[in-house]
């Protein structure tokens, strides 16, 4: 039997180690003398009998994409200044990476452009799948979980097509254990249902209930055995979908947090014999490092949809929180020791998926061709270029929405133009061709219409807390997991740390400065509205039509949103 | 509480429809010292915490139709049993929402119901034990108008 206390003490010196030896100085090294290799990357203090991979949010990405991360991402009350709200030279810092390094490039903005062009793209799901089977064949199949925490189902033209079809079909080959969502919901119940009935492994959610009799919608525990040990895998699906995303395309599901059901959940598993037991979730890192702290008896929790990225697991009290990025950029893995029914050591880590330097797996590269076959051609179709950086994640802005909210004021021609935080969406680098690829990373989605609508400006100030809140909250269980809804054509002071009704402040019209009135009235164009019959053309064929007309297009990273602390 | 599907998602849409019709309720509100008010007539003074629990979700998916479950620690004998169960919602036009009535034949003191919401605000539960103490939980629903989570 372990005390707390004694793994905890373990655990920290697993870390320190691991820390020191294991994350950046070898393949950094490596690197800086420019041989970084596939075994780098693998290279790892395999521990104990069970390893756990944990593959989440590629949102349809097939291929090697950039991903520029975030130069804003702000943590509030309990939550500041700690991982994942650390970028830049604090996060290089946190996590002892050298800048300009390998680690460097896929973790921070630092240098992002210059860095693209010598570490190339990351991702691609043929390269994730030589990872895989790299480790699989390592460790053995028999101590090797692999789990796909969702947002796996949306974001690419081909998906969009086939009604995922295609990245459903790559993702079998790799053979998942488990899975859990939220985007893939989108795709209306009976698509999703269809989909999860045939996938040959389960769809687990423990806060998801039938809308009418609040009955469990589906299973929520699945035992394994590996390595000899008793593994619960519990899954817990992005707790506020019907409220992010169009519930009528859904209604049969009800989703919350639900932590009482959660732990009962987990005692359950550990009743039926569980020696470990792992959250796969789709909650946002927030969210799970407090359900970490009240929920209790989870070892290991492996979330996603917030898209964050750390290198290594976080410790919360007695369980480990890894979060492994997005857009198939990272494979995270956590090894466990086990002993006497309890975790008494790990090591873990995050492998950034450096497409060039890992061999892609031959069997899903023809996997992933023949998927697109059919739409090669229309996917590759150049509808412009830009001068300019195009990036997306951000807490406040990114250049895509600058110039998908651009689009918006001019084909719709309104004043005011709001363009959804979502983190998903791939970059480009200045110079490069736009490809329907490239557009519909940043676009697709099964609810695209593009509304024009009047708003008074006590309407739009309520909408800008509304969604303010859900990202600023400073109780994580009332966070979305969105980024703020991005705005051209006024300019706003946002306090983070203030109250909801608060926080929004300073609105100006961009144009003249004058301030926004709450009783005056405003044209208003925006996409991805949860209200069913909005009307209006598809985003992607918006900006499509907006592209071609510019021919090359140049977005400088302007700071409209001035953030006050 | 009965709404058809159909009724409850026009209503829904109707409300999230570019986002902001819900929100700004045109009939007055109560406020939480109304519901205090009526907490302490119903309780007969203040009610002590513990032995009951609210479940009410912390956003709601839909204001017009939230699921709550309240349940009281009670052996449910003759001596000792919970009588009545009342929840308030401290922010709707009124902020009386349902009395549940408990005999020892109900086995166990649980309810679960749906309610209306006008806007973010408490939603009050109190139970009235048979030896006239009383006991309260407390939980802030949240209403929202739908946002762009990534």
């Amino acid at each position: 039997m372990q005390s707390r206390r004694e793994f905890l003490q373990f655990a920290a010196v697993a870390a320190s180690v691991f820390g020191a030896a294991g994350l950046a100085s070898n393949p950094g090294r490596a690197f800086a003398q420019q041989k970084l290799t596939q075994d780098d990357l693998l290279r790892f203090d395999a521990k104990g009998q069970v390893t756990l991979l944990h593959f989440t949010d590629v949102h349809a990405q097939l291929k090697p994409i950039y991903f520029r991360p975030p130069d804003t991402n702000i943590g509030v009350g309990d939550y500041a200044g700690i991982p994942p709200h650390l970028v830049g030279e604090e996060f290089l810092k946190h996590f002892g990476i050298d800048a300009g390094s390998a680690y460097a490039y896929a973790h921070t903005f630092l240098d992002y452009e210059a860095l693209a062009k010598t570490y190339g793209r990351l991702g691609g799901l043929d390269r994730t799948a030589t990872l895989v089977k790299a480790i699989r064949a390592e460790r053995g199949e028999d101590k090797v979980l692999f789990l796909d925490g969702g947002d796996t189902w949306q974001g690419s033209y081909t998906t969009l097509k086939t009604n995922a079809q295609d990245i459903y079909e790559c993702m079998k080959l790799l053979k998942p254990d488990a899975m859990t969502g939220h985007w893939e919901f989108t795709l209306g119940t009976e698509r999703f249902k269809e989909l999860v009935e045939g996938m040959g492994y389960p769809f687990l959610a423990s806060n998801i209930f039938d809308s009418e009799w609040d009955e469990p919608a589906f299973e929520h525990t699945s035992f394994f055995e590996r390595g000899g040990v008793k593994v619960a895998v519990i899954g817990q699906a992005m707790p506020y979908t019907p409220i992010a995303n169009p519930n009528w395309m859904f209604p049969e599901f009800s989703f919350g947090i639900r932590p009482e059901v959660l732990q009962a959940n987990v005692d359950a598993a550990r009743e039926a014999g569980a020696e470990v037991v792992v959250m796969l979730s789709h909650d946002g890192f927030d969210v799970d490092r407090k359900i970490a702290s009240v929920v209790s008896g989870i070892d290991v929790i492996l979330t996603g949809h917030t898209h964050d990225a750390v290198p290594r697991a976080v410790e919360v009290g007695s369980t480990l929180l890894l979060s492994s990025g997005s857009h198939g950029k990272y494979l995270g893995r956590v090894d466990l020791e086990v002993s006497g029914g309890k975790v008494v050591g790990y090591n873990s880590t995050l492998i950034p998926v450096f497409s060039d330097v890992i061999a892609p797996d031959a069997e899903m590269a023809a996997k992933i061709a023949e998927v697109r076959a059919p739409y090669e051609a229309e996917c590759n179709r150049v509808i412009g270029r830009t001068e300019t950086l195009l990036y997306r994640r951000g807490n406040f802005n990114g250049t895509w929405d600058d110039l998908i909210c651009q689009g918006i004021r001019e084909v719709r021609d309104v004043q005011i133009a709001l363009s959804p935080g979502f983190r998903w969406g791939t970059t480009l680098l200045a110079g490069q061709d736009i490809t329907i690829d490239d557009l519909y990373a940043a676009t697709s989605m099964t609810y695209p219409n593009v509304y024009r609508s009047e708003m008074t400006g006590a309407q739009l100030k309520d909408i800008m807390e509304d969604v303010c809140d859900n990202l600023f909250n400073k109780d994580p269980f009332l966070q979305q997991g969105g980024d703020m809804v991005r705005v051209r054509g006024f300019t706003y002071d946002c306090a983070v740390n203030a109250e909801i009704g608060s926080r929004i402040l300073n609105m100006r019209l961009s144009d003249t400065g004058e301030p926004i009135e709450a009783d005056k009235t405003y044209t208003v164009g925006g996409w991805a509205s949860v209200a069913e019959g909005t009307e209006g053309p598809a985003i992607y064929d918006l900006m499509e039509q907006y592209i071609t007309s510019k021919g090359t297009v140049n977005v400088p990273d302007e700071r409209t949103v001035n953030v006050v602390y | 509480m009965k709404f058809t599907r159909r009724e409850t998602f026009a209503v829904a849409a109707g409300f999230v429809a570019f986002g902001v019709a819900g929100l700004r309720p045109t009939t007055a509100s109560a406020t939480e010292e109304d519901a205090m008010k009526a907490v302490m007539e119903f309780a007969g003074g203040e009610p002590q915490a513990g032995r009951i629990s609210l479940t009410a979700p912390e956003i709601a998916e839909n204001g017009n139709t939230v699921p709550v479950t309240v349940s009281v620690e009670s052996p449910m004998t003759d001596a000792d049993h919970v009588q009545s169960v009342v929840l308030y919602a401290d922010g709707n036009p009124n902020p009386f929402v349902i009395t549940f009535n408990f005999t020892p034949m109900s086995g166990e003191a649980t309810a679960t119901t749906r309610i209306r919401l006008a806007k973010t605000q408490n939603v009050i539960a109190v139970a009235k034990m048979s030896d006239g103490s009383s006991f309260m939980d407390k939980k802030q629903v949240k209403v929202t108008i739908g946002g762009c989570g990534g």
